[in-house]
């Protein structure tokens, strides 16, 4: 077995999974805290990366982009969270997934309206655009050691956020309960608009981290929100812990299925039935995962408290 | 007199709090046993253990001679047990005569069937009106349960226990929020059941249950700490002290 | 004889126009309204199967459309190899083999995942459904030996017994009367005792498991159904549009075939048929006039969630069901 591509696409993985982390950590946030189901949260994902691919050609340099971009898209958040989000609340399960349906609808063709149907690419500053050798033959971009970076870094401070503050006391106790949250002597108006708006900028974060990479494109929301729900579905919803574990585990599981199940399958199948199973296998792969992991724990791996 | 019911050593406790302390306890068939105690004494934890909701931490539940203790909650209400909720838990979108029919056709074993209108099938239909007519019910029998006034509710909670046919309802707080006329209206109702059925009664008002129960049990956090006849009770010191001492 | 309800006379006057005004548009030579009509007609008898759980058993799918596609594949697959030649076991132009393979291979996807999901409750069960969903899809997307993404052609249509699906009013009629089977089958079923089970169980699962029912095996069993018939639907789009692609089982289509039912009137057996008919036709009109169509469309399903309660059905007829 090759351990330098071994090594090389665990990274791969690990930063895969951080990003899946940043956009699941939102969702999960929004629903342990507002009980509430976003399925636009992929598109805010999207407005992220191209508000930064924007920024980007405008300011001349992607960091300075990504520093604009953030309470850019918090702003949008909040402002999703004013008109439409709030209405929502006391709504059941059903007209939350159709209501926040139908404004992915409405966000992606904004998105078109104003970006235009082709993607954008995000140039990198030099210094971030080469790659730095780890070991003999193990060349790892140096972008992509930079969203590891990061991606550690929120989840650092997600952690403090949940265990060291009153706002974490909230998520740990599995607070829905409105009047709890009220009792607690909270503007839960304001509470719920920042919260909102707090998902809005990691799910924006992990948009704009990506599009260096992938380009801003009008589909790339709805490609990421169910990954996300795969992951905060095996973690426990509601679990920043959950979310944290789920996302890693997938991000190192697709990435290494991608690229090592082709070898595993010809260890026990001829070439050709390997090369036609392997792919199709490991698309389906992190669905067998949740699959089995709710055979065993229906409600994840860390499920919350009972609300 | 044979044991409907006997409950060995059971045990659950949620994180570190104890709710049911090695509770051992046997009804009788017949018997309208009542358990009292004051709030948070665990008397809804112990139903909930008994009916299949909640799985005990150890111990053992025999049900008609069958050990039930890991059996889930519709195999028991299979065998003959059922229960009624503390907060009124009917089906709210479907009408009075709809919901006690429902209750009919459970007994009737399976409901894997697919043709017949299940509002044509008279066996279910006529069986679920005479409990209605029973409830005075009648007139309303279309109406959507959530139309009923909570009185009503409450009533419609023993119905469909009754109409499912069991031999033994757990009944959890059956008077809750009842008015005192409402509340004799439903003693009533309970003491024609009394000898038919086997009861195991939680109630909060102290004049149903010493009016209607053979035999009391005293659940205190947890623990039951003493079981007699209501004669027995009353004058139980340790009662006195621990529960009815404190009203 | 028991005269029709309000609710009675418009599931008929529906239902004839449906049977009228396609076949006289294309006997009029206007073929283009036979062809929204027949697609409309097949979504719609799609949307009358989720109705079945989605509606009166209250569990929220998100994940119908693979069951959609996994039909249509069921038309395709057979037919690709029936002309390429390989996989004998399946290859074959034979309709009834195409159904019975259509419906089969759906129901048993329903029986697998419907085992796993039916286990969790509420918003985990919507979660898993859709992602169940996209499993089939990016499986149908890996299959490179049916062109993976870029889809499959069927170029022979599934062969029936007195009925030629070339002829476009042959297929047309099929699925009408397929329709009009599913909302008779749905209309039975909820009204039976095992009906009355599911309903029961989306009012009160707690109360139905205490009562003596087992609500999971009912409910898986309603599933099953369910998927079999989106499975049906699929078998009648592939022979439509004898294009078959992973997209159709996208999650958004199966976020739209939800959108049609909620726009139709939930729990109702007309509402899904007035939903994809209405859908069908505001996607023809809005995506004439603009690229931008979805734009409107996502703006109205808001407007609609937040302030039209029972959708069109509740529109229509003022006083319940």
């Amino acid at each position: 077995m090759d351990y330098t591509l071994l090594f090389i696409q665990t990274l791969n993985g690990v930063q895969l999974g951080l990003l899946l982390f940043l956009v699941a950590s939102g969702l999960t946030l929004v629903f342990g805290i507002l009980d509430f189901v976003n399925l636009a949260h992929g598109s805010i994902y999207m407005f992220g990366a191209f508000i930064c691919a924007s920024l980007t050609y405008y300011l001349g340099n992607f960091l300075w982009a990504v520093l604009v971009a953030l309470p850019l898209t918090g702003l949008v958040g909040y402002f999703l969270e004013r008109i439409v989000a709030r209405h929502l609340y006391d709504k059941d399960h059903l007209d939350q997934v159709l209501a926040t349906f139908g404004l992915i609808l409405v966000l992606d063709t904004s998105a078109h309206l104003i970006w235009g149907p082709e993607g954008i690419s995000v140039p990198l500053p030099a210094w971030l655009d080469g790659q730095v050798e780890i070991f003999a033959g193990a060349v790892i971009p140096t972008f992509r050691l930079l969203i590891i970076g990061t991606g550690l870094v929120v989840a650092g401070g997600l952690y403090w956020l949940v265990n060291f503050t009153r706002l974490g006391m909230l998520i740990r106790a599995g607070a829905s309960n409105r009047t709890m949250v009220s009792a607690l002597g909270i503007d839960i108006s304001t509470l719920f608009a920042l919260v909102f708006a707090l998902g809005a900028m990691l799910a924006g974060l992990a948009g704009m981290l990506i599009s260096p990479i992938t380009e801003a494109s009008i589909g790339m929301g709805g490609q990421i929100i169910i990954t996300a729900f795969v992951v905060i579905i095996i973690g426990g919803i509601g679990s920043m812990k959950g979310a944290f574990v789920a996302a890693i585990l997938i991000g190192l599981i697709d990435t290494l299925g991608r690229s090592f199940l082709d070898d595993i399958f010809q260890l026990f199948m001829s070439e050709a039935a390997a090369e036609t199973s392997a792919p199709a296998v490991s698309a389906m792969m992190i669905y067998i995962l949740m699959a089995i992991v709710l055979a065993f724990k229906p409600l994840g791996l860390f499920p919350p408290k009972v609300r | 007199m044979t044991a409907m019911i006997e409950i060995r050593n059971l045990n659950k406790s949620f994180g570190g709090v104890t709710a049911t302390d090695n509770v051992n306890l046997t009804v009788t068939k017949g018997e309208l046993h009542a358990i009292i105690g004051p709030n948070g004494a665990g008397k809804s934890t112990l139903i909930a253990q008994l009916s299949g909701s909640l799985r005990p931490d150890s111990g053992t539940v025999i049900f008609k001679g069958r050990d039930i203790t890991t059996k889930p909650a519709y195999t028991r209400a299979r065998l003959g047990m059922t229960r009624s909720f503390q907060i009124t838990s009917l089906v709210m979108e479907m009408s009075v005569l709809d919901n006690v029919a429902l209750a009919v056709q459970a007994r009737q074993g399976h409901s894997f069937r697919f043709l017949k209108p299940a509002r044509n099938v008279s066996s279910i239909r006529e069986d679920a009106m005479k409990m209605v007519r029973k409830l005075g019910l009648r007139k309303r029998a279309d109406d959507p349960i959530s139309a009923l006034s909570h009185g009503e509710h409450r009533q419609m909670e023993i119905a469909i226990a009754l109409a499912s046919g069991a031999e033994m309802m757990l009944l959890d707080e059956p008077m809750a929020g009842l008015g005192p006329e409402e509340s004799k209206l439903l003693i009533d109702f309970l003491l024609d059941l009394k000898g038919e059925k086997t009861i195991l009664l939680i109630e909060h008002d102290m004049d149903a249950v010493f009016a209607l129960a053979d035999r009391i049990s005293v659940l205190v956090y947890g623990k039951i700490i003493a079981t007699g006849t209501p004669d027995e009770i009353r004058n139980n010191a340790d009662v006195r002290h621990a529960y009815l001492g404190e009203e | 004889m028991k005269t029709l309800s309000k609710t009675g006379w418009l599931t008929f006057a529906v239902m004839l126009a449906l049977a009228i005004l396609p076949p006289v548009f294309f006997l009029t030579g206007n073929a283009f309204y036979l062809d929204l009509a027949t697609r409309l007609v097949i979504l719609g008898i799609a949307a009358v199967g989720l109705n079945l759980i989605l509606g009166y058993g209250g569990l929220v799918s998100f994940g119908h459309a693979a069951f959609i596609g996994l039909g249509a594949y069921a038309v395709g697959i057979p037919s690709y190899h029936a002309t390429w030649g390989g996989f004998d076991m399946v290859a074959s132009y034979n309709g009834l083999f195409h159904i019975a393979l259509a419906v089969g291979i759906s129901a048993l996807f329903a029986l697998v995942t419907g085992a796993i999901s039916l286990r969790t409750k509420g918003v985990y069960f919507i979660m898993i459904t859709m992602a169940f969903g996209q499993m089939a899809f990016f499986l149908f997307q890996s299959l490179n030996v049916y062109n993976g993404d870029d889809g499959l052609t069927i170029d022979v249509r599934s062969e029936l017994p007195f009925i030629n699906l070339d002829k476009p009013l042959h297929l047309y009629l099929l699925s009408y009367v397929s329709l009009v089977v599913a909302m008779i089958v749905v209309k039975t079923i909820v009204n039976s005792r095992f009906g009355m089970v599911i309903k029961g169980a989306k009012g009160n699962n707690e109360r139905m498991i205490t009562l003596g029912y087992n609500t999971y095996i009912y409910r898986l069993t309603a599933y099953v159904i369910s998927g079999a018939m989106c499975g049906y639907a699929g078998f009648l789009l592939g022979n439509f549009t004898t294009f078959i692609s992973p997209d159709m089982m996208h999650w958004t289509r199966s976020g739209e075939l939800m959108f049609m039912i909620i726009l139709g009137g939930v729990s109702t057996v007309l509402g899904p048929v007035l939903g994809s008919s209405t859908f069908i036709l505001l996607e023809e009109v809005l995506s004439s006039l603009t690229i931008y169509w979805h734009l409107p469309f996502g703006l109205m399903l808001i407007i609609l969630v937040l302030f039209i309660r029972g959708g069109l059905m509740g529109l229509l007829i003022r006083k319940g069901r």
